[in-house]
């Protein structure tokens, strides 16, 4: 609500011009930028809201490489796993594609430098049937230095892009606009890649006080692809099947590194170990059999540590302080480590990220999106759970050719003047030169809302206050409010480009969060513990539901179709 | 989860809010980073990293358990060097080589 009507403020326009835009200079979109300046002549231009050298999932590092054939291993035994995990609803073509490349690409990072440790043959050291040990705390460092190397990448770092330029169902561009200065950004481009990771921060979080941030994902990834994507009216899928990640209590730090790598197992508050109990030991069983001790009063849950060696303990905390600092710090400050103390476990928040569950544009084997000229990888992309970093580089390499591919013999298609001024006019109405010159002049602020919104999915759409399961009469309720918050976002002020990016950041999440309802609606079964979790429906339903759930957003709706599975060696191809 | 950044020590070289994932490091009129919104960091310890002059701290917050110590980072060469300060004033430093893989 609009109580004055201030001032507003100018931004230039600029215009450039690229062969292929890379949208995210992360973990897909990195590697994807490398793979076209290595392998053509093409211009990339890649487009990061923050600086690619700590942006994106890896700022602070990662542990481990958690997709890798090791030996006595095969692509094969990969995509089984991913098919056992998942219950089956994966696009086996796309896993499967990941899975073949998944060595070639560790090999291509460890050549630009990564730590991976080796046995006396030579060969990296695996921590489980798919993992193996690095130092990657410096991983992104690394792959932002490659891409400043090559000359054909141009990296525009702090440029947020907030939606795709669309001619007759063709993306021919992005609009974005700079955080350090008053610049509209219109980016020409033959063809688009989007990387720019999932969604956090739509469901109210494990710590909403002060350390509201220190959360699994980034929360930074505010699922600005997957939005840019449903107002374009790009098809996508299973959004429903969210991503809850076991955690140490508090830091929300890893728990697979003690788990996996000293062998912990999950106990309650009595001591007993109860994994078990509930069925296989898939990722959703793991989060649900906590749950379940927990609603039944056995709570708290632990990983059982207590009684490692100090010699463990210390490379604990090595391992912590590569990938989550703030585990290392509470151990240490509070001089109870895990050989003193088990450690304890909760569930996150419930995220929306292809690189883990199955959320994200819906792709053909090439990685091409429903839009002309658009493609897709890395956490953005659907279709294939259990990606992780190497999955992900694996993926940004397919749609990279895939992009090279299609801009071939291609020409720039030039946006119109017009249509150009209309959308900077649009960015243009949430700027105001100086808020603090008139208070008033709305009701709600972008935090307020975030938090409504946080509120909303909790409650009605399966957050944890609500033991991550969901019922048609709460979603209904959800849908409403979430709409009615997307209705009071256009009334947003901002003071200045930082507060304009946030007011974006929860506007994309608002659309988020309208089609992972749709999706829960939609799923009438319960497929996958805690990740969705109907209670009107508490069984699995193959016979109707062993399907993909899809949907565009049409005339301000969110429309569902089903689509059938996608086995491992066929090739899909979109069809109308 | 948070960093303090010491006014007195920042000499205001611009690397730590250039790296912020969240871009959340701004300058202040004297030229030295501050961070806007604290409660708005993820904590990933890039800004620490990038400090040659150790101005970053970075602690827990007091709802997630935080007991008044902090951490902060040196690098020597291929050597990161931890050091986490207890409340009491005790300190423990961890270094991490580089070029060596996690055990874990």
């Amino acid at each position: 609500m609009s109580f004055n009507t201030a001032m507003n403020v100018h931004l230039d326009l600029k215009v450039l011009e690229t062969d292929i835009l890379i949208i995210g200079g992360g973990t897909a979109g990195c590697f994807a930028a490398l793979t076209v300046a290595e392998n053509s002549s093409c211009q990339v231009l890649i487009a990061e809201k923050a600086n690619i050298r700590r942006s994106g999932c890896l700022a602070a590092g990662v542990n481990a490489l958690n997709a890798y054939i090791v030996k006595g291993e095969t692509p094969e035994t990969y995509l089984d796993y991913v098919r056992n995990d998942t219950e089956g609803v994966i696009r086996e073509d796309l896993v499967y594609s990941i899975a073949k490349r998944l060595n070639d690409v560790t090999a291509k990072v460890e050549a630009l430098g990564l730590v991976i440790q080796k046995d006396a043959n030579g060969d990296y050291v695996a921590r489980g049937r798919r993992n193996i040990k690095i130092n990657g705390e410096n991983i992104k460092p690394l792959l932002a230095a490659a891409v400043e190397q090559k000359e054909t990448i141009q990296v525009l770092n702090r440029v947020n892009i907030i939606d795709y330029v669309v001619k007759e169902g063709r993306v021919i561009g992005a609009y974005g606009f700079s955080l350090d200065s008053k610049i509209f950004y219109t980016i020409q481009a033959k063809a688009v890649l989007c990387t720019t990771g999932g969604a956090a921060g739509l469901y109210r979080p494990n710590n909403p006080g002060f350390s509201r941030h220190k959360m699994w994902y980034s929360p930074f990834n505010t699922g600005a692809g997957y939005a840019m994507g449903i107002r374009a009216g790009a098809e996508m899928t299973t959004f429903e099947m969210r991503f809850i990640a076991l955690r140490c209590k508090d830091t929300i730090a890893p728990t697979g590194t003690i788990a996996q790598g000293v062998g912990a197992q999950q106990i309650n508050g009595r001591g007993e170990a109860y994994e078990r109990k509930y069925g296989l030991p898939t990722t959703p069983n793991r989060m649900f059999s906590t749950v379940q001790e927990n609603k039944e009063g056995k709570g708290p849950c632990y990983l059982e540590t207590k009684g490692i060696s100090k010699e463990t303990e210390e490379d604990l905390y090595k391992a912590y302080l590569n990938m989550a600092p703030a585990q290392a710090l509470r151990w240490i400050e509070s001089g109870r480590g895990p050989s003193v103390e088990n450690v304890e476990i909760e569930g996150t928040e419930p995220y929306i990220v292809g690189g883990h569950t199955a959320s994200g544009y819906w792709i053909d084997t090439n990685r091409a999106t429903t839009l002309e000229g658009l493609f897709a990888a890395g956490d953005v992309a659907g279709g294939s759970p259990q990606k992780f970093v190497t999955g992900c580089f694996a993926e940004g390499e397919i749609a990279a050719f895939s992009a090279m591919e299609y801009v071939r013999g291609k020409e720039l298609v030039a946006v119109e003047h017009a249509q150009m001024i209309a959308k900077l006019e649009e960015v243009r109405q949430f700027l105001q030169d100086d808020t603090t010159l008139n208070p008033d002049i709305t009701l709600y602020s972008v935090e307020e809302l975030e938090e409504a919104m946080q509120k909303v999915m909790d409650v009605y759409a399966g957050g944890i206050s609500s033991d991550y399961v969901v019922n048609s009469s709460k979603l209904t309720i959800a849908k409403q409010r979430i709409k009615g918050l997307l209705d009071m976002s256009t009334s947003l002020k901002a003071k200045d480009l930082h507060e304009l990016k946030l007011i974006y950041e929860v506007l994309d999440r608002l659309y988020v969060c309208q089609t992972v309802i749709a999706h829960l609606q939609a799923r009438k079964e319960t497929r996958w513990h805690c990740f969705q979790e109907n209670a009107d429906y508490p069984e699995r339903d193959d016979l109707h539901y062993f399907k993909y759930v899809n949907s565009c957003y049409r005339n301000g709706d969110v429309e569902i179709n089903f689509r059938d599975i996608v086995k491992k060696d066929e090739t899909y191809e979109h069809q109308n | 989860m948070s960093i303090k950044i010491s006014q007195q020590i920042c000499i205001g070289c611009g690397k730590c809010l250039k790296v912020c994932p969240g871009g959340l490091i701004h300058r202040n009129e004297a030229g030295k980073s501050y961070v806007r919104d604290p409660q708005d960091c993820w904590g990933c310890t890039s800004c620490l990293k990038e400090c040659a002059t150790g101005a970053i701290k970075y602690y827990l917050g007091a709802d997630i358990g935080g007991l008044g110590g902090y951490l902060y980072t040196e690098r020597d060469r291929e050597r990161l060097h931890w050091t986490i300060c207890k409340a009491d004033g005790e300190k423990v430093r961890i270094t991490i080589n580089q070029k060596d893989a996690n055990r874990y």
